[in-house]
């Protein structure tokens, strides 16, 4: 399996990662190093073995479904870069 | 300056307790220390106020009797913990800036113990990286030098190493996701706990691979290790993963006495091209724990070659996952945006901007492993090959192992810019030794046994059974005794 440009494009693209396209090319034979060293995975046989969910065998515990910690809104909104009337700030997402 | 710094956490908590020092004092000497040594870059952000604030309180603590164990001792917090109003950054661009409104459950406990935060310490960007190169802060460095390189502390807890080996605390927090705890532990000379995964709750701080992931002790001795982790330990309803079990009194097991304890020698991890330094350290260890009456046997772990390919699927996987929270909204860094910019941009040049290279690289190689028409391909593979990783440990726990003693790393520390900006696979094998213990899920201390023909320290690793960390605290503290390491880096910063 080789990444050629225009699949790390894709990629950047669903990272929501800008990348030059000068810089393409380079990222594209990174990649191809490191999907190489996975590659190494084919060797092994995996038939019949089931793919890990959690290392220590547990059903999640369950809670209430009620609010535990409510009335932070100024603590959430905080860090925020552009905080304004009480909810986060982006640019116009719908026209 | 009196070096108080310099006490290990039980020597520290015998004399707090007898009134011979108070924690002022202890954090006043490790506040010089740390303004001594700037040329490390160990701290990232200060805490010296807040830090004497907590001594004196501790001091008022201690009077009344009573106190726990970790009461007044100077502590440095590695830079993924959030700690409440303090910067908490992870060693990224993208979190500059940013105070959390809320304490990690692990440093909450310390603090409740008594302990006293001197500040937050360098990293690898989200803990991505081996040698503390990939800081927005730049390198960490390690307080042992024999020419006149610059050597890494190792990564990606660098900063903590740095400073426990420079004395710059008494002891410090790490995090481990694929060996960094036990990687800067062992390049540094000192030692390193990955407790058991959900043994110490990962709430508050910073996720990187959520189902590897887990908080430890990196401290000046093993007994500092088992004091340390008792108090980092614990159920935490906030972490639906972290285990409802008691913690123990770890330093309880410290006897030193390993008589008919078996010890596995597992010879896939005598790796190709392995240094005779490295070979003839782990055969050294091998001795001191038969001499201490352990029986050592060879056993097998048939799938080790495949745990960093393995790791190099479902690390960046996860990472993908978890970094996606980071886009300009919410907290940290924001790109300035052109006109006609739209949310997209908004994401794309946050992104870009925020990230280093070595992060946006792995949240990239996640995307695409998890990716339609490669999930199963790549994602699905590497959790089966993690199933079997895991038995084949299984399978030798079963055989009446112990606990399992492999070298901690392939080489001793190297210089700054020796390895980065090349092949990034050739800094992801420094992690060949220990990361398949956090596939695994078990516990792995790394224990400095020795030092290479030039001086610099080396480490060795003893994996133990889940949930078993004083078990296995107490092997470690057999291999510390027999092999007697007490050297300390000279001082040039």
């Amino acid at each position: 399996m080789s990444i050629d440009k225009d699949t790390a494009a894709r990629v950047a693209k669903l990272a929501r990662i800008r990348v030059a396209p000068a810089d393409l090319d380079a990222l594209a034979g990174e990649f191809n190093t490191i999907l190489g060293f996975i590659e190494q995975l084919n060797e092994v046989d995996v038939a019949g073995v089931e793919p890990m969910v959690s290392v220590t065998p547990q059903r999640l515990k369950r809670r209430e479904d009620v609010v535990t910690e409510g009335d932070q809104q100024w603590r959430v909104l905080s860090n925020a870069p552009d905080a304004r009337e009480g909810f986060f700030a982006v640019p116009k997402v719908v026209e | 300056m009196s070096d108080l710094n310099t006490l290990t956490i039980s020597e520290a908590r015998t004399r707090l307790r007898q009134g011979e020092v108070t924690s002022r004092q202890l954090t006043e000497d490790c506040l010089a220390a740390i303004d001594a040594a700037g040329a490390l870059n160990a701290y990232v952000h200060h805490t010296p106020d807040l830090a004497m604030r907590m001594a004196e309180a501790a001091d008022d603590r201690l009077k009344q009797g009573g106190a726990p164990a970790l009461c007044g001792v100077p502590l440095g917090i590695k830079d993924l913990f959030c700690t409440r109003g303090v910067d908490s950054q992870a060693g990224s661009r993208i979190l500059e800036g940013f105070k959390p409104e809320y304490e990690s459950t692990v440093t909450r406990q310390l603090w409740e113990s008594g302990a006293v935060m001197l500040g937050k310490l360098n990293m690898d960007e989200f803990a991505m990286g081996s040698s503390n190169e990939t800081s927005v802060y730049g390198n960490a460095v390690n307080p042992w030098k024999v020419d006149d390189r610059d050597l890494t502390p190792g990564g990606s807890s660098g900063g903590s190493s740095a400073a426990v080996a420079a004395d710059l605390c008494l002891a410090a927090t790490g995090t481990d996701t694929g060996g960094s705890i036990r990687q800067p532990a062992a390049f540094t000379g000192i030692t390193g706990l990955k407790p058991t995964y959900g043994r110490c709750s990962r709430w508050g701080i910073v996720a990187f691979a959520s189902s590897l992931d887990q908080a430890g002790p990196m401290t000046k001795d093993v007994r500092d290790a088992a004091i340390l982790l008792r108090a980092m330990a614990g159920h935490d309803p906030l972490d639906s993963t972290s285990a409802d079990l008691a913690v123990p009194d770890f330093e309880a097991a410290l006897t030193g006495d390993i008589k008919g304890k078996t010890i596995g020698l597992p010879r896939e991890y005598r790796m190709d091209g392995m240094s005779d330094e490295i070979d003839a350290l782990w055969s050294r260890g091998r001795e001191m724990l038969e001499d201490a009456g352990a029986k050592v046997v060879d056993v097998s772990l048939p799938h080790t070659k495949y745990a960093l390919p393995a790791y190099y699927v479902i690390a960046p996987a996860e990472a993908s996952s978890n970094l996606a929270r980071y886009d300009g909204v919410r907290f940290g860094h924001r790109a300035k945006l052109d006109q006609g910019d739209g949310i997209l941009e908004l994401y794309e040049k946050t992104r870009a901007e925020g990230f280093g290279d070595e992060v946006k690289r792995r949240i990239m190689v996640g995307t695409y492993v998890l990716s339609a028409g490669f999930y199963d391909a790549y994602y699905n593979r590497a959790r089966k090959v993690r199933t079997l990783i895991k038995r084949n440990f299984d399978d030798v726990f079963a055989q009446g192992v112990d606990a399992i003693l492999t070298p901690a790393t392939p080489s001793a520390a190297f210089g700054l810019g020796e390895v980065a900006g090349k092949d990034p696979v050739e800094m992801y094998l420094n992690d060949v030794f220990t990361v398949t213990v956090n596939l695994a899920g078990l516990p792995g201390i790394s224990v400095p046994t020795g030092q290479d023909s030039k001086g610099l320290p080396l480490g060795l690793q003893l994996i133990g059974r889940p949930w078993e960390e004083g078990d296995l605290l107490n092997v470690a503290y057999a291999l510390e005794q027999a092999a007697g390491f007490v050297a300390k880096p000279a001082r040039w910063w």
